[in-house]
């Protein structure tokens, strides 16, 4: 089974979500002049989107220059984004956009910490993911 | 002294001096991630061309006229709550000169938020209408109850208590409210009007958000048993208002059918704003399943949740191009 890689700014929402799965998991630098880990196992990106939209700025840079590294790259496997329905389109929108980029599924989208429901179903769901295709 | 003549025996003695804000020392980061989405995020009525839903304005029935201009009128007093009293509160509070700030910007948006329904009123409803609705919205025990335990917090002593209130405010009692314009948008209804009242949705999630964090960042400092209090305090309010709140929407939305339709809606966003809060959801899943036009109404393809993982993600596409600015992406 493979890991979680996630950036979670001082809000520490995501942080929360992740926490709760119980699973392996790499914290990206919340500092966006660290330097990035490097990773060395399959692992699922969690990343959150904080409202605005217009492109700029959506993706967190802590992420942009963690994927920036091409061993990194090459080990991501799926995108799971956190966000906000009030923000209309631009909901999980970070998420999106490293989805494409990268060329991988959006696995799911939750809400701020995301409720209960939204951790069994990431659980189960990373389960089945990681033993059906990885 | 004798007055008019400055007396020169007094010593001000500078105690605290007064310090200019500097926006490149900063003590949290948060406060100009907030002041740049905010400031980025600014609009004005004006933008939105609201006059191109006069037609469709004409064909809603007298009773859907009155239910949406009292609908606007509810909501315009929560702005005016928000913008004179609750956001100018919570600056006395600010732990830094820069949360102050983003409070200065969060009450002039409220203030933008009270002018916008005017502007919809003026370009679609007939005056005397508008003028019942004003009296309507004095009269209203509901409402009235809802301004009153919102206030209550606001003038009393406890800075954590009001940003219960304020995030309450901000992330769980406009929904009755905002309910309305997107049930009309997914009937292709008054859109233009539902354009300008997205914008407001977005702003206030960044308001509730910031509010939010600034509380858990207090909560840290105390002790397990003051914590304890405050969260006790917050679930009692949010239920508190939730049974006025429910009230509210039958009296509103009883005559159209839609007020169980409303309260999923309701449920779903108190869990938003006791996350926002940093606490759990209390109300349960099933409780929360908002209508899924309403949601799309909201935003686009929410309701589909991409679930890949279930194994019916079968619509399942890798996103087409997004538009990235970010001149760091290496690839």
């Amino acid at each position: 089974m493979g890991q979680i890689v996630y950036y979670s700014s001082t809000s520490e929402n995501t942080h929360r979500f992740v926490a709760k799965l119980g699973l392996a998991s790499v914290r990206l630098p919340v500092d966006a002049g660290s330097e990035p880990p490097q990773v060395d196992e399959p692992y699922v990106l969690v990343v959150p989107t904080y409202g605005g939209a217009n492109g700029k700025g959506t993706v967190p840079k802590p992420v942009i220059h963690f994927l920036n590294n091409p061993a990194n790259r090459s080990l991501i496997r799926g995108v799971i984004a956190a966000g906000n329905t009030n923000f209309g389109a631009a909901y999980g929108e970070a998420g999106k956009i490293v989805s494409q980029k990268c060329a991988v599924p959006l696995l799911y989208r939750f809400e701020l910490l995301g409720t209960e429901e939204d951790v069994e179903n990431v659980k189960q769901g990373l389960e089945r993911f990681w033993t059906r295709s990885h | 002294m004798t007055k008019g003549k400055p007396n020169m025996n007094v010593h001000v003695k500078p105690l605290s001096r007064i310090r200019a804000i500097n926006w490149n020392r900063i003590q949290d980061e948060k406060d100009l991630e907030v002041w740049n989405r905010l400031t980025s995020n600014f609009w004005l009525p004006e933008k939105v061309p609201l006059s191109n839903d006069i037609p469709s304005w004409a064909t809603l029935t007298p009773s859907e006229q009155k239910l949406t201009i009292r609908v606007f009128t509810g909501l315009t007093l929560l702005d005016t709550i928000q913008n004179g009293v609750g956001a100018v509160r919570l600056m006395n509070d600010a732990q830094t000169p820069h949360e102050e700030a983003v409070l200065s910007n969060i009450s002039f948006m409220e203030a933008v938020h009270a002018r916008s329904y005017s502007s919809i009123f003026s370009t679609l409803c007939l005056t005397p209408d508008v003028d019942d609705a004003y009296r309507w919205s004095e009269e209203n025990e509901f409402l009235q109850q809802k301004a009153r335990l919102i206030m209550e917090q606001y003038d009393g002593a406890d800075p954590l208590k009001k940003k219960v209130a304020s995030v309450f405010l901000e992330s769980f009692l406009f929904y009755s409210g905002f309910y309305l314009p997107m049930y009309w948008s997914s009937r292709a209804k008054l859109t233009n009007t539902a354009d300008l009242i997205r914008l407001i949705i977005k702003d206030e999630a960044v308001h509730g958000y910031y509010i939010g964090y600034k509380f858990q960042r207090e909560l840290e400092r105390l002790t397990e048993a003051r914590k304890q209090e405050i969260k006790d305090f917050a679930f009692d309010f949010l239920l508190e208002l939730y049974d006025n709140e429910a009230r509210y929407t039958e009296d509103l939305y009883d005559g159209v059918g839609l007020a169980e339709d409303v309260k999923k809606f309701l449920h779903y966003n108190a869990n938003k704003a006791l996350m926002n809060l940093g606490y759990e959801a209390l109300f349960p899943p099933e409780a929360c399943k908002v209508n899924a036009a309403i949601l799309s109404a909201l935003s686009p393809n929410a309701d589909e949740n991409h679930d890949f993982f279930s194994g019916s993600g079968s619509s399942y596409v890798i996103g087409k191009a997004i538009a990235t600015e970010d001149e760091d992406w290496n690839f």
